[in-house]
This record gives C-alpha cells, sequence and structure tokens, in this order.
C-alpha cells in the first residue's frame, strides 16, 4: 500500500464510523425524545391522545387520591388548565401538594394523564426548572415573594 | 481575622496568577531563563495562597462561624464534623474554590518536576496553568466569593441539603475535581507545544503520566459519584443519564481516547495533529460540565442556588479558552510534519479505530446533552432526550470498541496479522462462549445479558492473553516464567488490568439484565419473596440522629430459610430543611447486592417497601476500581521510563532552575 492509500483508508474509515454514529443519533432522536408540556400548552397546542411527553405544572392542593396497591390520582394545574394523572407506583421524596412536578407518559386525552414515572428532579426551592419557566411565563411565579421578573430567565 | 486572611490569600493568589501567566511565557518566547525560572515558585507559592484560603473557609465550617453567608447557607452546629468538613464544598462557593485549589495543586506538581523538562517548556506550560487559574480565581472573586459576611449573624446554620449528608461527598467530588481538572495540565501542556511550536514524541513521553492520572481520578470519581447515586436516590439505577451525569462521562470518554493516540504519538510519532486536539478537547469538556453544572441551565442535585451572573462569566471563560487554544491549533498545526507511517491493520490502526469509536460515543453523547438546551434556547421548545437514547447510540458504539479491545492488544506496531491476532484469542473466544452459555442457562432470560456477560469475559480474559503470551513464550519451565513476568514493562501488566477492568464494568452492566425488583407493602412481621431469598420486616422503630429523625425498618435475609444478613433501610427527616430523605439498606451476597428502600409509611401502620436482587452488580464499580489500579500500575511504570529517557537525552535539559523555595 502506498502512503497516499493508507490516508485514504484511514479517511474513509474516519468517514465510516462518523456515519454510522450520525446514523444512529438520527435513528435514535426519532423515536426517544419527549417534549415537555405543561396542562394549558396540551389544550392550546391540541396534542393527539396516546402521546408520549412529559408534563410539568404543580400539584393541584387536596387532589392527591391514594388508592388500594399503591395506584396514586393527583391533578396538575398550570393556570390555564389541569390534568387528572393516573400513577402507579411509589412517589419520589418530594412529591408535595403545591408543589412544582414533572411526570413522564402518556396522555390519554380529555385531560387525562397515565405517568410511568414522577420525577423527583429539581433544586432545593423544590420547583423542577421546566415548571418554573412555565410558571413565569404565565405570570404565576412566586418564589415566597412578589413575582420576579420574567427576564430572569 | 482568619476568614479576613483566607480571603486576602485568594487576591493574592489572583495577583500571582497575573505575573506567572505572563513572565516566564515572555522568558519563554525570548528566550530568557531569568524570567521562566519564575514560574516554578509561582505555581508553588500559588498553590500554598489557595490552600491557605481553603484552610481559612474549612476552619469556618469547623467552628460554626455564622457571621459568613456561605456558612449560614449550608452549615449547621449539631452536624457531625465530617459533614461540616466535606460541607465546605458542598455549595457553590466552596466547590469553586476546591476546583481552583486543584488546579493549583496540580499546577505545583509539575513546578516540582520541571526540572525534567525543558525549561521553556515548562515556563509555557505553568503560564498557561496560570491564565486558567487566574479566570477561575477571578471568577471566585467578583460573582462567588466564599468569604462574603453578613450583618447580622443568625444563631443558627441553615444546615447542608440532606441529600449531600453523605460520606458521598466526602469521597466523590474530590476524587471527580482530580480528574476533571487534571486535564487542565495536558491542555496548557498542548496550548504550551503550540506557543512554543515544539510537537514530538518526547512531548507525549511528557504529558502522558499528567493524562494518566488525570484519567485515573476521573475514572474513580465517576464510578464513586454513581455508587452514591446507586445507594442514595432511591431508584436502585447507577447510572442515569442525567446531563450532569454526562458533563463527566464526556472528558472521561474524549481522555480515554487521548491517553491511546498519545501512546502512538510517544512510540510512534504519528496522530500529533490529533493527539494535541484531544489534549484540548478533554479540557474543553470538562469546562463546558463546570459550565453546565454551575450555571444553572441544569436543574440536578449538583446545581446550586444559581445566579445568571456566575453563567454568564464561565460561558466566557469556556468562550475565551476553547476558543483560543483552537484558533492557535488551527495557526499552528499545518506546521506539524507526518510522523511515522503504518498499516491500516497494526497497533496504530487498532488505536485510530479506539479513538474513532471514543470520540463518535463523545460526540454522541455531546448531542443527546446539548441538543435540547439548544433546541429550547432557538425555538423554545422542551424536550427531553432520556436514557433510551444514549442507552441506544453510545451502547451501539461500544459493542466494536469491547469486540476490537482484545484484538488491538494482541497487533504488532507498524503492520499487524489480523488473523494471528485472532487466533491468539481462541482461548478468550472459547471462555466467552462457555461462560455465555453457562450463564443463560443458570439466570435465564433475558439472552441479551447472557450474551453480554459473555462478551464482558472475552475482554476480560483476552485483557490478560497478551501478557499470559508474553510470559509463557519461552517455554513453561517455572523459573523461566517468573523470570520473563519480572522482566515485562509494568505497563503492560497496568494495560491488562485496566481492560480487563473495563470488562468487569461491562459484566456488572450486563447482569442488571437478571436483576429482581419487588415493591411491596409490608407491616412488622411480614415476609416476602425477592429472587432467591426471602425478606423479613422484623421491626419498625424511631431513632434521633444529630440533626435528623429516623425510621429504621430491621430487616432479614434468609436463604432456604438460613439467615445470610440483615439490612436496615430507613428514612430520614431533618428538621431545619423540612426534607426526607431515604437511606437504602443494602447487603453485598457474593458480587451480588440485596437494595431495600422505604419510600413511604402508610396510614394504616404499614410500609411501602421497594427490593431490588441485583446479581454481580458490585462489578460495576469494582471494575473501575480496577481500571484505576491498572493506571496506577501504568504510572509506576512511566516515572521509571522517564528517568531512562533523562539519561538518554542530556542535551534537552537546560541548567537547572532556580530551586523551588
Amino acid at each position: 500500500m502506498t502512503r497516499k492509500q493508507r490516508r485514504l483508508t484511514l479517511i474513509l474509515s474516519a468517514l465510516a464510523v462518523i456515519g454510522v454514529a450520525l446514523g444512529l443519533v438520527l435513528y435514535a432522536m426519532r423515536d426517544n425524545i419527549v417534549f415537555f408540556y405543561t396542562p394549558g400548552e396540551i389544550v392550546a397546542k391540541d396534542v393527539k391522545p396516546g402521546t408520549r411527553l412529559r408534563l410539568g405544572g404543580l400539584v393541584k392542593e387536596g387532589s392527591v387520591e391514594k388508592g388500594a396497591d399503591r395506584s396514586v390520582l393527583f391533578t396538575v394545574a398550570d393556570a390555564q388548565s389541569e390534568m387528572r394523572v393516573r400513577y402507579s407506583g411509589v412517589l419520589p421524596d418530594l412529591f408535595r401538594e403545591g408543589q412544582g412536578v414533572v411526570a413522564e407518559g402518556v396522555f390519554e386525552g380529555a385531560k387525562a394523564f397515565r405517568a410511568d414515572t414522577v420525577l423527583a428532579k429539581h433544586d432545593e426551592t423544590y420547583m423542577p426548572r421546566e415548571v418554573a419557566d412555565s410558571l413565569k411565563k404565565q405570570g404565576h411565579w412566586q418564589p415566597g415573594g412578589p413575582p420576579a421578573a420574567p427576564a430572569a430567565k | 481575622m482568619i476568614v479576613e486572611t483566607g480571603h486576602y490569600a485568594l487576591v493574592l493568589a489572583f495577583a500571582l496568577a497575573l505575573v506567572q501567566g505572563t513572565i516566564p511565557l515572555w522568558g519563554s518566547l525570548a528566550g530568557d531563563r531569568a524570567l521562566m525560572a519564575v514560574a516554578a515558585p509561582a505555581s508553588i507559592m500559588q498553590f500554598l495562597l489557595t490552600a491557605l484560603s481553603f484552610g481559612a473557609l474549612t476552619y469556618a465550617y469547623v467552628v460554626s462561624d455564622f457571621s459568613l453567608v456561605n456558612v449560614v447557607e449550608n452549615s449547621h452546629s449539631l452536624k457531625p464534623l465530617v459533614y461540616k468538613i466535606s460541607g465546605v464544598w458542598g455549595n457553590h462557593e466552596g466547590s469553586m474554590l476546591l476546583w481552583v485549589l486543584i488546579l493549583a495543586l496540580f499546577g505545583a506538581l509539575v513546578a516540582l518536576r520541571a526540572r525534567r523538562m525543558p525549561d521553556d517548556l515548562a515556563a509555557s506550560v505553568l503560564a498557561v496553568q496560570a491564565w486558567i487559574s487566574g479566570a477561575f480565581l477571578l471568577f471566585i472573586l467578583l460573582t462567588s466569593n466564599p468569604f462574603a459576611r453578613i450583618a447580622t449573624p443568625p444563631m443558627e446554620g441553615r444546615d447542608l441539603n440532606p441529600i449531600l449528608q453523605d460520606p458521598g461527598l466526602a469521597i466523590h467530588p474530590p476524587l471527580l475535581y482530580l480528574g476533571y481538572v487534571g486535564f487542565s495540565i495536558t491542555f496548557s501542556f498542548a496550548a504550551a507545544a503550540l506557543i512554543n511550536g515544539r510537537i514530538d514524541a518526547q512531548w507525549a513521553r511528557w504529558v502522558r503520566p499528567w493524562t494518566l492520572i488525570a484519567w485515573m481520578f476521573l475514572t474513580i470519581g465517576i464510578a464513586m459519584g454513581s455508587y452514591w447515586a446507586y445507594y442514595t436516590l432511591g431508584w436502585g439505577g447507577f447510572w442515569f443519564w442525567d446531563p450532569v451525569e454526562n458533563a463527566s462521562l464526556m472528558p472521561w470518554l474524549a481522555g480515554t481516547a487521548l491517553l491511546h493516540s498519545a501512546l502512538v504519538m510517544e512510540k510512534r510519532d504519528a496522530l500529533k495533529v490529533w493527539t494535541i486536539f484531544l489534549a484540548i478537547l478533554a479540557f474543553s469538556l470538562s469546562l463546558l460540565g463546570t459550565f453546565l453544572v454551575r450555571s444553572g441551565v441544569l436543574t440536578s442535585v449538583h446545581s446550586f442556588a444559581s445566579d445568571p451572573r456566575r453563567g454568564v462569566f464561565i460561558l466566557a471563560i469556556l468562550v475565551f479558552f476553547i476558543g483560543g487554544s483552537l484558533a492557535l491549533f488551527a495557526l499552528r498545526a499545518s506546521t506539524l510534519k507526518q510522523g511515522g507511517i503504518f498499516a491500516p491493520v497494526s497497533r496504530e490502526g487498532a488505536l485510530v479505530l479506539n479513538n474513532l469509536l471514543l470520540t463518535s460515543s463523545c460526540a454522541t453523547v455531546f448531542i443527546g446533552t446539548l441538543y435540547p438546551l439548544a433546541l429550547e434556547a432557538l425555538t423554545d421548545a422542551k424536550i427531553s432526550v432520556g436514557p433510551p437514547f444514549f442507552n441506544f447510540t453510545v451502547g451501539l458504539l461500544f459493542l466494536p470498541i469491547f469486540l476490537f479491545m482484545p484484538l488491538g492488544q494482541m497487533l504488532a506496531w507498524k503492520r499487524g496479522r489480523l488473523l494471528g491476532a485472532a487466533q491468539r484469542l481462541t482461548f478468550a473466544v472459547a471462555i466467552a462462549l462457555v461462560a455465555g452459555l453457562f450463564l443463560a442457562a443458570a439466570n435465564g432470560e433475558p439472552a441479551g445479558a447472557a450474551a453480554l456477560a459473555g462478551l464482558a469475559m472475552f475482554v476480560i480474559v483476552g485483557a490478560f492473553v497478551d501478557v499470559a503470551g508474553r510470559v509463557t513464550g519461552g517455554g513453561f519451565s517455572l523459573a523461566l516464567m517468573a523470570r520473563r513476568a519480572a522482566g515485562l514493562p509494568l505497563s503492560a501488566y497496568g494495560t491488562a488490568l485496566a481492560h480487563a477492568g473495563m470488562g468487569l464494568t461491562l459484566f456488572g452492566i450486563a447482569a442488571t439484565g437478571w436483576g429482581v425488583e419487588r415493591v411491596i407493602s409490608m407491616r412488622a412481621g411480614d415476609t416476602a419473596a425477592l429472587g432467591p431469598f426471602t425478606v423479613t420486616l422484623d421491626d419498625l422503630s424511631q431513632r434521633q440522629g444529630p440533626n435528623y429523625r429516623e425510621t429504621v425498618g430491621a430487616m432479614t435475609l434468609r436463604s432456604d430459610g438460613v439467615e445470610i444478613g440483615r439490612v436496615n433501610p430507613s428514612r430520614k427527616f431533618y428538621t431545619s430543611r423540612q426534607m426526607t430523605t431515604t437511606d437504602a439498606g443494602l447487603k453485598t451476597i457474593s458480587l451480588g447486592q440485596v437494595h431495600i428502600v422505604m419510600p413511604e409509611q402508610n396510614p394504616d401502620g404499614s410500609v411501602d417497601v421497594r427490593m431490588y436482587w441485583k446479581p454481580y452488580v458490585a462489578l460495576i464499580w469494582l471494575g473501575a476500581l480496577l481500571m484505576f489500579l491498572g493506571g496506577g500500575v501504568s504510572l509506576a511504570d512511566r516515572r521509571l521510563r522517564i528517568g531512562v529517557a533523562k539519561r538518554a537525552q542530556p542535551r534537552v535539559r537546560g541548567p537547572a532552575p532556580l530551586p523551588a523555595e
């Protein structure tokens, strides 16, 4: 093999690996991306039932109903709308009424949502960032004081 | 007074960084030895000043000096001493101070070994290191001062986030930072080489030990963080593809690639441009990780209260260093001469493949982590890219890495024989097949787990085939074998250990497929089956800790009616933060673990219990430990080799620099 051929082999194999990696990324992106919506956005954007998404908002006070066998029903609300969430499993440590929550699962239509994961990812002020941003946008952001400037993002 | 001294020391360290960043660099460009000699003592002084500052903050924490905002917000007088100390870096300001301390530590270590390097290279490396230190010191002083006082000191602090009150906090961040920040040295070496315009095999020899140290600590730091998340977050998982985890995985992937390409550069004088690029990339990704974690663009247990000014400042640092180094790279890379040539099938070729696959994996992690952030910034749509994406892409890209790992080790430099290498691996393949079939028969579904475990066995056994072949190459007489074993370079053993460690980790990951999970409600006296064991909840009791109250479940594990251990999962309620955490009860049985958490107490007196049986799970972290050890063994060898090279080429040494006092 000449020097030129060797270099060509190197470049071609590099392109092949990068191509494969890119293909994998694009293929995986098709199925594995989940959008984040608040209940109001689901209504506004006319999301189709059966769509997998992340639902974020505040757990409505007094809405948590525990059933048999660790099934839980609770309402996630934002300023415009609310959504009844069905979940079977153990809720995270920091799940509380009146606090922010993110649930991942399937939108079943007619304000019903079946969650398979309820996330406890948030900062010290018990607010998931996505939820905080959405609430700020809707002008409902009250971090224990006067509403923050919406520009603070 | 001590606190003010600490603050003042930090200001002095910044001023010194300015001196260290300019004078030696000027000296190295102008060829002035006196100016270059400033670098080493300045680096050591820089470290001492930063250490003084860090010590002052630690003192404030230990004596619970509530006149400091930082201490008030993150400490409590009743907190155990170990958490008072580790709480120093359990918050934004303190963790940045630890970052700078380790940065200065690496600078000082290079300064202590500067005599073995050419003066101009040492001076430039330390100057670049000072630029990085200076930038972060300025960042601390302007936006994140840990020494800020409070006008009316409260009587009591607000306590540390309970999730962080764990021995993991004492270990994980320092180890991780040693790795993260360790790549600053390889970056400084790359930038210095570009500035001085001298990039050769010798450079690779100097930079390899530092890369190895950073890589070792990053490996163990990530593994430690993974174990901590495993036992503390209550989900029983060991890796969540959380953006913060990805932020540490990216430099690891780039660093692993760098480790291997620097080898090619050292032995064969090839892949020079690529190696320099990787050295820049590894640290750039560390900086990116710091930005992601510290700027508040992500929410996780790692992000503390955020302030937008900080994000902008770190972004500026990021742009300056990545942009600056890449500009320098573009300017100088074309002047590099191509080194040794090699056939596609050769050790070099295998290492190139390793680099391609590792950097591609790194790129997919990068895309998966940053795409949601970019999309949100551009279109306002919020998406999440979850574990399925990463498992699929990174998993598939790692398959060929595992397949070719033992094969690459077997190929000769310059030109190798694929068939010959494959033949020598027959034994490893046979073991892998037998192990895979045996595990499939013993553990049943899923078949994928057995196949992956078989692949892992191939990697583990294959890692030692090369060493075994070299030891037994002269016949099987015991004395000869012992002599040959002693004659092998330590780095051969290091490679074998590190590669086997990778295989162990893969085995542990594969075995998660055989795990058993149960979620049930239990009352005292109830017994439940868990895989091959039974779990009995004997008793529930309340206990009072120093700054929390806890409910502890006393459970007994039995196998065929025989007691094999007790586990005590608990729920802790931290009064000062009104926050609950769950502590898993763990019992290691051979290499597997029973993992039990009690996430909830029901009104009727029963508790919800989440139980896992995870066979071989300990291998995930033991594998990382083995990689760390392998790195250490290689490092011991390196030091000797640097000594030899020094004797062989005395002309590269200038007159000894001034002793560092």
